[in-house]
């Protein structure tokens, strides 16, 4: 579980975060909605530590991880799988050296059982017989996967996605969306999602925040978003002509 | 003032919260052929031309019948033992390695791969920088041993292959007064212009921010810095050593 609390963040003067607080609960798939430039991924910074916030802190199952020590603060990172928005895989390395990176560098584990744990995130994100293809050669979808394998591969309690959807077509979105939903259910993590997506909003949204202007509007859950009375949520969730028909012929 | 500062403070993590010894054997012997034996071939060429047009023009001013040919080599040597090999190549090493880089780590940070470290709690700095500066200390001095006997070498086959004087006056000239410190001077040097040029490109490519033309103007940053640099450097050192 990881609770965030009173979080605030100003860039030369602008308050980009007021006083954000709430609790992601594990095994379920939080979500922090927005529109482009409200500070959501600022607030992700904020909580795997990319950022040190101005005010407020972030604790994981209890562990302040904003005023940790270093030491603290290093057990925690190795307990944090992130999937970017762009995947960040590493240019220079397969594949299978982009999986296995975290257990080279983070575990003593045999090289054997290594390659076992690579190949087993691998088929997990349904990805088979990349291993030596290099991130230049997959498809945007791909390389989430990828992201995804490397970010569960050390057995992380927590995941984080920025935009996991950002570039990717309709069909592969929702395959990403339930992969992530899937692995956090399978594996009791807490997952946080960052995105502007209304389709993985549907799918996968047990925990809804919505962000707007710095300032939480609105929390719940994909079960009860289309009956909220915030302004600001309404026009970001009719924003497209589908929700609106959607809308209009009550489905 | 305030660059300086961060400069510093990039300095100091490379020294805290590192990963494995063997992790950073590893990487300090891929940089090391990135850096050095890479090199190669382009400090070959500009060494053996750079020794080749120094005995030319040095020829070419030492007209008087009074001064004996072997100075000619006499001067090829000390130019390229004192300035040229450790100075001029530092500016080509800035060029090619500095630039790279500065290229390399800035790329790493837009497309968020240095974030993706730090996530995984990783020390970015000290896991990326530290191998680069180690490999640039370790593989320059020996650039610029190469790059020294290179250009004598040079020196020596435009002076026997135009006539400039004899090969064995050349050789002669090399060896006569031949000044040992001399080359001390050049390995001194060339450990500070490694450290500069890897040390100012990685601060400027790791600390990039934006998109692709920020990149670039990253890597001419850092190259434009580092020649400034070894400029102060050079001047300070032979101030100090000579």
């Amino acid at each position: 579980m990881i609770e965030v609390k009173s979080i605030e963040k100003s860039y030369d003067g602008k308050l980009i975060l007021e006083g954000i607080s709430g609790t992601f609960e594990k095994g379920r798939t939080n979500l922090i909605i927005g529109s482009s430039g409200t500070g959501k991924s600022v607030l992700l910074k904020c909580i795997v530590g990319l950022t040190q916030p101005d005010h407020g802190s972030v604790s994981y199952d209890g562990r302040d991880f904003t005023h940790a020590g270093r030491d603290l603060k290093t057990e925690i990172r190795r307990e944090i799988g992130m999937l970017f928005q762009g995947a960040a895989l590493f240019d220079s390395k397969s594949v299978e050296e982009n999986v296995m990176f975290p257990l080279n560098i983070l575990t003593e584990m045999p090289k054997d059982e290594k390659l076992d744990r690579v190949n087993f995130c691998l088929k997990r994100v349904d990805l088979e017989n990349v291993n030596t293809k290099m991130p230049s050669e997959l498809s945007g979808g791909m390389k989430k996967r990828v992201g995804i394998a490397r970010a569960m591969v050390n057995n992380s309690q927590y995941l984080f996605c920025d935009e996991p959807n950002s570039g990717l077509d309709p069909q592969t979105s929702i395959k990403i969306d339930n992969l992530i939903k899937e692995i956090t259910e399978e594996f009791n993590i807490t997952t946080v999602v960052v995105t502007h997506d209304m389709n993985s909003v549907m799918e996968i949204g047990d925990y809804i925040m919505f962000l707007f202007e710095g300032r939480m509007l609105w929390e719940g859950n994909n079960r009860n978003i289309y009956d909220t009375d915030v302004k600001e949520l309404e026009d970001f969730i009719f924003a497209n002509k589908l929700m609106r028909s959607m809308r209009k012929t009550g489905s | 003032m305030e660059s300086i500062g961060k400069f510093m403070i990039f300095l100091g993590r490379q020294f805290v919260n590192r990963e494995s010894f063997g992790t950073y054997v590893q990487l300090t012997i891929t940089e090391s052929v990135k850096v050095g034996y890479d090199s190669i071939f382009i400090f070959t060429i500009v060494s053996t031309f750079m020794g080749a047009v120094t005995t030319l023009q040095t020829a070419y001013n030492l007209v008087s019948p009074l001064i004996p040919g072997y100075v000619i080599a006499q001067v090829v040597r000390d130019m390229t033992i004192l300035e040229l090999a450790p100075t001029i190549m530092a500016i080509v090493y800035a060029g090619k390695v500095g630039s790279n880089i500065a290229g390399e780590l800035g790329t790493m940070r837009i497309t968020e791969q240095i974030d993706a470290l730090e996530v995984m709690g990783i020390n970015a700095t000290s896991y990326l920088v530290l191998p680069k500066i180690v490999a640039s200390i370790l593989m320059y001095p020996l650039l610029v041993i190469l790059s020294a006997f290179l250009s004598i070498m040079g020196g020596y086959l435009t002076a026997v292959l135009v006539g400039v004087i004899t090969g064995t006056d050349y050789i002669y000239g090399v060896r006569y007064e031949f000044d040992q410190f001399t080359v001390t001077y050049a390995l001194i040097k060339s450990v500070a212009f490694a450290l500069l040029v890897a040390a100012i490109s990685a601060y400027k490519g790791f600390y990039t921010k934006g998109g692709a033309l920020e990149v670039g103007q990253s890597s001419t940053s850092a190259v434009t810095n580092s020649c400034i640099a070894i400029l102060c450097a050079d001047y300070v050192l032979t101030k100090l050593l000579l």
